[in-house]
């Protein structure tokens, strides 16, 4: 693994965080119930935190007078290497909360193995902390899919029908690039074949007890990882990104 | 100094009890005091950062604070003293160890009312307040309160 794509590699983990935690942050005010609106706010909270811890880290790394601030607000699109899914518009709760039943099943077996990983200590570090705030995230969206799918008809036939809509965004998770193999035979990233089986399981097991169906595997949507972003990122970039471009030196 | 440094968000704790401050050491005549966020995207943080540097920079101009994440800080290294006063301020401290998963996710786990002691209580909702608490009712004095979650 070369200098480069281990950078890369704490890069991705901060770009996945920023931009669902960026999304998910455009819920505050406007969740279902008070209990709801606060649980989405924390835990944009906490991938936000996490994306800032990465970035630092991949800032020091990479040595360019770069900071986490410039990372997150001075790249385009096509620097991002988020996973497609966490970059679409929020759409309906039933929507986030298939979004985030998705990333955090992937995220929580993720950060199980850089946790334990011995290649880079300061990975494992953010990773270890990141997983405990990852299994509050997992259990509640989790929780929501169960009562969703196992609620009113019109609840089942939302989220069921949020399922079929987001199901092509998942493949990407598995599919290993150069970076993801370069690292997974260096020993800081998953082998994501075995990450596929694990999550896998946590999705079956759960959707079963909400009596929800798994869609079939079909065409998969990619390139997320290869900076090809649908156009969503973009918007969400420009107004994430406009104070810091237009005011450099802001402060509050 | 950073022992009179408080936790902007339970005012009633200072850092070190929260287990927050790994260490203070001497590097080449800089005063480094060395800081284990308690979340990753806890917003106080930054305020206690600023605070130790300001509270040390009151006798030696020349200190900084260190951020270091790893290991992770735990529930488990909030000092003994910190549980009474959470406890006074009507929040049920941390349960148990953090390496026991059962109480991570709350499972199996009772959170006494930390007004009336009962142990009749319902977590309402496992986010609360800020990224370190849950939300709990008592079912005996039906007064809702706070819990620090053990992580």
């Amino acid at each position: 693994m070369t200098e480069d794509q281990h950078i890369q590699a704490i890069l991705r983990l901060g770009d996945d965080t920023l931009v669902l935690g960026q999304r998910l942050s455009a819920w505050c005010g406007h969740g279902p119930i008070l209990e709801e609106d606060i649980a989405l706010s924390n835990t944009a909270l906490d991938l936000i935190g996490q994306a800032r811890n990465f970035y630092t880290l991949a800032a020091a790394r990479e040595n360019q007078g770069r900071d986490e601030d410039k990372l997150a607000f001075f790249r385009s699109d096509r620097d991002f290497q988020n996973h497609l899914l966490l970059e679409l518009p929020n759409g309906h709760f039933g929507d986030t909360i298939v979004r985030q039943f998705f990333f955090s099943a992937f995220a929580l077996e993720r950060y199980v193995f850089l946790s334990r990983q011995l290649m880079d200590a300061e990975v494992a570090g953010i990773a270890s902390k990141a997983l405990k705030e990852l299994q509050y995230h997992w259990e509640h969206s989790a929780q929501w899919i169960i009562r969703l799918g196992d609620g009113t008809e019109e609840s089942h036939n939302k989220v069921q029908q949020s399922i079929h809509d987001l199901w092509s965004y998942t493949g990407e998770f598995f599919e290993a690039d150069e970076v993801d193999q370069a690292g997974f035979e260096a020993g800081l990233l998953p082998n994501l074949e075995l990450l596929r089986d694990t999550w896998n399981t946590r999705i079956d097991d759960c959707l079963q007890k909400a009596t929800l169906q798994r869609p079939e595997d079909g065409w998969m949507q990619r390139g997320g990882k290869q900076g090809i972003h649908s156009e969503h990122l973009s918007y969400m970039l420009a107004e994430m990104q406009i104070l810091p471009r237009t005011y450099p030196d802001a402060s509050w | 100094m950073v022992r009179t440094v408080h936790d902007p968000e339970l005012p009633y704790l200072t850092v070190e009890e929260m287990g927050m401050v790994r260490g203070v050491s001497l590097q080449e005549d800089q005063i480094v005091v060395s800081l284990t966020p308690t979340y990753s995207g806890c917003p106080a943080t930054d305020v206690i950062s600023e605070d130790i540097e300001k509270a040390v920079r009151a006798v030696e101009a020349n200190a900084k604070v260190e951020v270091v994440l790893s290991p992770a800080w735990t529930t488990d290294w909030i000092l003994p003293s910190a549980y009474a006063k959470m406890r006074e301020h009507g929040l049920a401290p941390p349960e148990g160890r953090s390496a026991d998963r059962a109480f991570l996710m709350g499972q199996g786990k009772i959170i006494p009312c930390p007004r009336c002691q009962s142990k009749n209580t319902t977590m309402i909702s496992a986010f609360g307040s800020t990224a370190c608490k849950a939300h709990f009712k008592c079912n005996d004095c039906l007064e809702p309160f706070e819990h620090f979650k053990c992580i």
